[in-house]
């Protein structure tokens, strides 16, 4: 009966403890949502403003000037019916096949009798 | 079961030949029946406590869990309600049909004062006027020295401009958060988009509030919470509208032309992808209405969809098109066309005095002459050409969502008479604006179904009522593609595109009243393309424009809007996705005439 007695006021202290625990940890949680709300009240802010400002930047008017100042460098012109080709324009890929050397290939050789290396 | 006897005889027969009792062997079989028979019911007594039982463990439980979970959300509610989304930037976007941004908000300061907690009023009022050019100093130092508590300074500011406040290091000039309303691609859709303002002020927090055009019209939907800044889709295109104003603005200032409107339009779907209105404001700063002169010159009238003129010519293609939906004609009917013809003690005339003389009804819309229509329109009558092109939407204002859509209401004769039956065939006597135009000439060219302009992004084409038969509408596509080869539209064939269209030259009307003016016209063209698979109309009108390069000024509208159209339909017929085609398409055969 008394190991029963003492086994249940150590069950209590027990559960207890755990409540405290449970306690401070919700709190803490809490306040990690609440900085979480604000963080992201203040990110969505600072998206709307950087929404804004991408508009603002790719806004026609200003694409077609930088466009013209950078002409000698991109040669862009605007879109026009002439620039549609048809699929049969479309050069076929080089055929697998042939063998093509991309990078430098180191070959040797010697001479035979009378030959002279070339400067 | 077999019923056990209480007596079995072998039993009692073997009990007497022994001397036993065979009323024991009775008794006891009879303890035997009356014990199953007990257990047997004990059973199902037990059964049915057990069921019983579980009812009430289930409704207990049921009742138990709801309490237990009412008790414990119940703190847990206001916690969701703080969470992020309702941290929301508070009126919505505007975006074209892809998503790009028209209208947008962004986050700035307010500047104001409370003159009691001023250090040096004089000090502070020269330096705000040095950072601020349009403020007064004297007027400011006056302000704070007379005793108020409060006084605004500027309803925005940008960041360098609050630097600049902030290092006077004056404790009474004090800054307020404010949303501001940006379009940030300035003058591009400026009378669509119309503006902004601010309506309810405080000193944390003001009220934005749409003050013309789209802007006004969905004010309540852009500010509607609920909709968790859901932004409102157009069915504008950006790059599509910025080509037309851009090629707009520059045939405006070669022609020498007062103002200029373009629409273009997807013919089945009614969606506007493109509404421009020439000269145009910069919506971020909207000028005020005129107070004085004529209301149409101030660069907040929007003259596509406000302004309502006598459009002349291009109206030519409604009587035909009832002409022959009627059987009254058929393409290759011949009318006599020459004069003089004299209705209602008015002389009728052709442009320059020219006699046509006997021609066919799709000539009469190639060579655009005003007494073949005029002719057509007698035999159609004035009742049901009213009727026609009510349905067509010609005689109420459009319905498209701007706030001055209202206004732009058409001005039709005011006695429908044989007179004006005549003239409005050629389109005099009828004023409307060049978005109902453009959605006549959508309806009478998408197979004769009448679609309504819209400036929101559809998700199909528009089923509405059949105005005109499928083949009507063909050959109406087949006559408005011989203006353009043959006719009075030659610039406006873009190699690819199959462009058909008519034009209109329309006099002026004298602002005084009583009669038109000699030299001042509206040029209008509107056109489809390509026409034998119509999928685009475009509108272009200028006011009063006149081309110079000839020995003399010519104003025709073969000579001024059907360029500048062309133009624009070169530039933004291959952003909308349309293919040249380079083989002519089969051009659908004229039906023959069914006189009669």
């Amino acid at each position: 009966m008394r190991s029963l007695v003492l086994l249940a006021m150590l069950g209590v202290m027990g559960l207890a403890f755990w409540a405290y625990q449970e306690n401070y940890r919700t709190q803490a949680t809490a306040r990690d949502a609440e900085r979480l709300s604000a963080e992201i009240g203040a990110l969505r802010e600072r998206l709307a403003l950087l929404n804004a400002e991408w508009a603002y930047l790719n806004r026609p008017e200003r694409l077609a000037e930088l466009a013209d100042i950078n002409f000698d460098g991109l040669a862009l012109v605007p879109f026009a019916p002439e620039q549609f080709g048809a699929v049969e324009q479309v050069a076929f890929p080089p055929d697998p096949a042939t063998l093509i050397v991309r990078e430098i290939v180191e070959t040797r050789g010697s001479l035979g009798e009378g030959e002279e290396a070339l400067p | 079961m077999i019923r056990r006897p209480l007596r079995p005889l072998a039993r009692i027969l073997a009990a007497r030949a022994q001397g036993g009792d065979p009323g024991a062997i009775e008794a006891e079989n009879l303890r035997l029946r009356n014990d199953a028979r007990r257990d047997e019911l004990r059973l199902r007594a037990q059964g049915r406590l057990f069921v019983m039982a579980l009812c009430f463990l289930g409704a207990f439980t049921l009742i138990g869990t709801r309490m237990g979970t009412l008790a414990a959300s119940e703190p847990a509610e206001p916690r969701l309600a703080a969470s992020g989304e309702a941290i929301r930037a508070s009126r919505a976007d505007i975006t074209d049909r892809n998503g790009r941004v028209l209208a947008t908000n962004l986050a700035t300061h307010s500047l104001y004062a409370q003159p009691e907690q001023i250090v040096d009023p004089a000090r502070a009022a020269r330096e705000l006027a040095a950072i601020f050019p349009d403020l007064d100093e004297g007027a400011l130092h006056r302000r704070f020295t007379d005793g108020r508590k409060f006084l605004w300074i500027r309803k925005t500011l940008s960041p360098e401009e609050m630097q600049k406040v902030h290092d006077i290091g004056e404790p009474g000039l004090l800054f307020g958060p404010r949303e501001m309303r940006l379009y940030p691609n300035g003058r591009l859709a400026a009378h669509i988009l119309g503006g902004a303002s601010f309506g309810r002020e405080g000193v944390h927090s003001a009220e934005v509030i749409g003050t013309a055009g789209i802007e006004k019209e969905y004010d309540a939907y852009l500010r509607d919470p609920a909709l968790s800044g859901a932004p409102l889709v157009t069915s504008l295109d950006l790059s599509v509208q910025a080509v037309t104003e851009q090629v707009l603005g520059g045939g405006m200032r070669l022609l020498n032309a007062k103002g200029a409107s373009a629409i273009l339009m997807d013919v089945h779907t009614g969606e506007l992808l493109a509404m421009a209105s020439l000269p145009d404001f910069d919506p971020n700063d909207r000028p005020p209405p005129l107070t004085r002169g004529e209301a149409a010159d101030s660069p907040i009238f929007n003259r596509a969809v406000q302004g309502v003129y006598e459009l002349g010519s291009v109206f030519k293609i409604f009587p035909v098109a009832q002409a022959l939906e009627l059987g009254l004609a058929g393409p290759s009917t011949i009318i006599d066309t020459s004069g003089p013809m004299r209705v209602g003690g008015f002389s009728i005339n052709e442009f320059r005095n020219k006699n046509f003389g006997e021609i066919s009804v799709a000539e009469i819309v190639v060579e655009s002459s005003n007494r073949g229509t005029g002719r057509l329109a007698l035999q159609i009558g004035a009742e049901r050409q009213k009727e026609f092109l009510g349905r067509f939407g010609f005689l109420e204002p459009t319905d498209v969502e701007m706030v001055e859509a209202p206004t732009g209401r058409p001005l039709p004769p005011q006695r429908w008479q044989e007179l004006s039956t005549v003239t409005v065939s050629y389109g005099h006597g009828l004023s409307t604006s060049p978005l109902h135009l453009a959605a006549g000439y959508a309806s009478l060219v998408n197979g004769g179904t009448r679609v309504r302009p819209t400036l929101l992004r559809q998700s199909g084409p528009q089923r509405g009522e059949r105005l005109v038969s499928e083949e009507t509408s063909r050959a109406v596509r087949t006559m408005l593609r011989q203006v353009v080869t043959e006719g009075t539209a030659s610039f406006a064939d873009v190699e690819g595109y199959h462009v058909g269209g008519k034009t209109g030259t329309a006099d002026k009307p004298r602002a005084a009243g009583g009669g038109y003016y000699e030299d001042k016209v509206i040029a209008t063209f509107a056109s489809v393309f390509p026409a034998h698979a119509p999928e685009y109309v475009l509108v272009v009108a200028l006011d009063e424009p006149m081309e110079t390069s000839g020995e003399e000024p010519r104003r025709t509208a073969g000579w001024t809007a059907v360029p500048v159209a062309a133009e624009i339909i070169r530039r933004t017929a291959p952003l909308l996705g349309l293919r040249p085609s380079v083989d002519a398409p089969p051009l659908p055969a004229l039906t023959p005439a069914s006189n009669g």
